[in-house]
């Protein structure tokens, strides 16, 4: 199993973790991930904000790039992975786009790279029975809220991964390594994306609603596969607790991380002590439970 | 209720809108299941489904300056549940991209020069660059110590990267930015 990797630029700072994780699994797993040289911003909710035919042309600077390795290309953060899909369809389903586009790369790139998340990886290429396999711990009935954010569900037409209402990619994995998924209503819910620094006060708001209804399930840990909603869930903690004078210590981790523990990897390899709220209970419920 | 002035700008709104966004405004009937899931509306003072029957109704550049307009989060909720299949975050992102255009008022919390920061960033490094970023923001805002009691711990944990990133193609990024200032020049 060969794939070009687009770590996105969060890989390289406030989701290191994520990319640490990510790239500890694959290698447990046989997963072979190359990085495209040079590989830059997919330009996030900015670039869409802003223009329409920057938000395209970014991406397809990076899927261009892949088309000329010949592989099909894996994205781990939610944000990028929207990006470089809804680029593909801007580009199949527009002419003027795409000749935009060729404008501003200076080369035509037809959006047929195939996008793929790590997660569908991970479910269908590799499958859960060889998953399970593989394991050398047990979750240990740790109970898991998983928490999908929007923009690996939506557009739904575009993206087409999972159910948009109530998906289960996670819950599915969270369950083969012996976790219990939790049933919670906020699985879709936004955590404020990229108003974290502009409107904190909306994203406090709206971060404190899915750890309120985390908590109500019995969540020991909320699993995240998109480096905005991992940092505003986990860092906003302390400023809800200040505000609210309630006491939220949920740990936000990434779906790799826990895959990566069931898989025997360290958890200085995982980037486990960068979380904001430590993951210690977590980590003492997994390791007690060691098959090794 | 929803009361607006007719004026001269108005055609050219819901008719820039609809160009912008590939979206028919005459499609939607009102049934508000945009309201209902936008995680904003309750904290705005407008909600999409009145945006979307404002600009139908031909309301001008005034609509541009409406709180929801920089508070969405792009989450496309609305989009993903609207029963007439209307992209509802395109037209949200048509009437940014207007905003910036016709000059609105600046929003609080100014997510354009948000924006604008993250942007310069990457067009500079390839990547972008979160310190860079913030402090830029920041130092627009006049709020330098705003919301930064976490950083020490950030960065002692190595939750955020001081240095800015390295090895991306600055090249081609240049390029695309360049090439997206003088087509927007042309039409100008």
């Amino acid at each position: 199993m060969k794939y070009a990797y687009y770590p996105g630029c969060s890989a390289e700072s406030t989701a290191h973790d994520m990319n640490q994780s990510t790239l500890a699994v694959a290698r447990a797993l046989g997963i072979e991930l190359h990085e495209p040289k040079g590989w830059t911003c997919c330009g996030a909710t900015a670039g869409h904000q802003t223009d329409r035919l920057l938000a395209v042309s970014l991406p397809a600077a990076n899927l261009s790039k892949v088309q000329d390795m010949k592989l099909d290309m894996v994205v781990n953060c939610a944000a990028c992975y929207n990006r470089m899909k809804v680029a593909n369809h801007e580009i199949s389903s527009h002419p003027t786009i795409r000749q935009g586009v060729r404008e501003a790369l200076d080369r035509d790139y037809d959006g047929s790279v195939k996008v793929r998340h790590l997660i569908e990886v991970l479910l269908e290429d590799v499958g859960l029975p060889a998953i399970t396999k593989s394991l050398k711990r047990s979750l240990n009935g740790l109970k898991v809220a998983c928490y999908y954010g929007c923009l690996l569900v939506r557009p739904p037409g575009v993206l087409k991964f999972d159910d948009p209402e109530n998906p289960k990619s996670l819950d599915r994995l969270v369950t083969a390594m012996g976790g219990q998924s939790l049933d919670w209503p906020c699985k879709v819910e936004c955590c404020g994306g990229g108003l974290s620094l502009t409107r904190t006060d909306v994203v406090v708001h709206l971060t404190e609603g899915i750890l309120e209804m985390a908590c109500a399930a019995g969540a020991d840990c909320i699993a995240v596969s998109c480096p905005m909603c991992q940092v505003n869930l986990d860092l906003r903690q302390q400023d809800i607790n200040k505000q609210t004078g309630k006491n939220y210590q949920v740990p936000v981790v990434y779906i790799t991380q826990l895959l990566g523990l069931c898989l025997g990897i360290g958890t200085g390899e995982l980037g486990f002590s960068k979380l904001m709220v430590p993951a210690s209970s977590v980590l003492k419920k997994v390791e007690a439970n060691s098959h090794e | 209720m929803i009361t607006i002035k007719k004026n001269t700008t108005s055609r050219a709104l819901k008719d820039a809108v609809e160009l912008l966004s590939g979206v028919d405004l005459s499609v939607c009937f009102q049934c508000k299941k945009c309201s209902s899931g936008c995680p904003v509306a309750k904290l705005a003072r407008t909600r999409p489904s009145e945006i979307m029957r404002r600009l139908h109704l031909g309301a001008g550049n005034e609509l541009l300056a409406s709180d929801l307009v920089w508070m969405c989060v792009s989450c496309e909720t609305c989009s993903a549940r609207c029963p007439m299949g209307i992209d509802v975050a395109a037209v949200m992102d048509a009437l940014r991209r207007l905003a910036l255009e016709r000059g609105a008022p600046k929003p609080e919390g100014n997510v354009p020069l948000f924006n604008r920061a993250f942007l310069k960033t990457v067009e500079t490094f390839g990547r972008s660059y979160e310190i860079g970023m913030i402090t830029a923001y920041k130092l627009g805002t006049g709020k330098l110590m705003n919301d930064t009691e976490k950083f020490p711990a950030m960065l002692k944990k190595g939750k955020i990267a001081l240095l800015p990133p390295r090895g991306g193609d600055r090249k081609t990024v240049k390029r695309i930015f360049r090439k997206i200032k003088e087509s927007k020049g042309a039409k100008a």
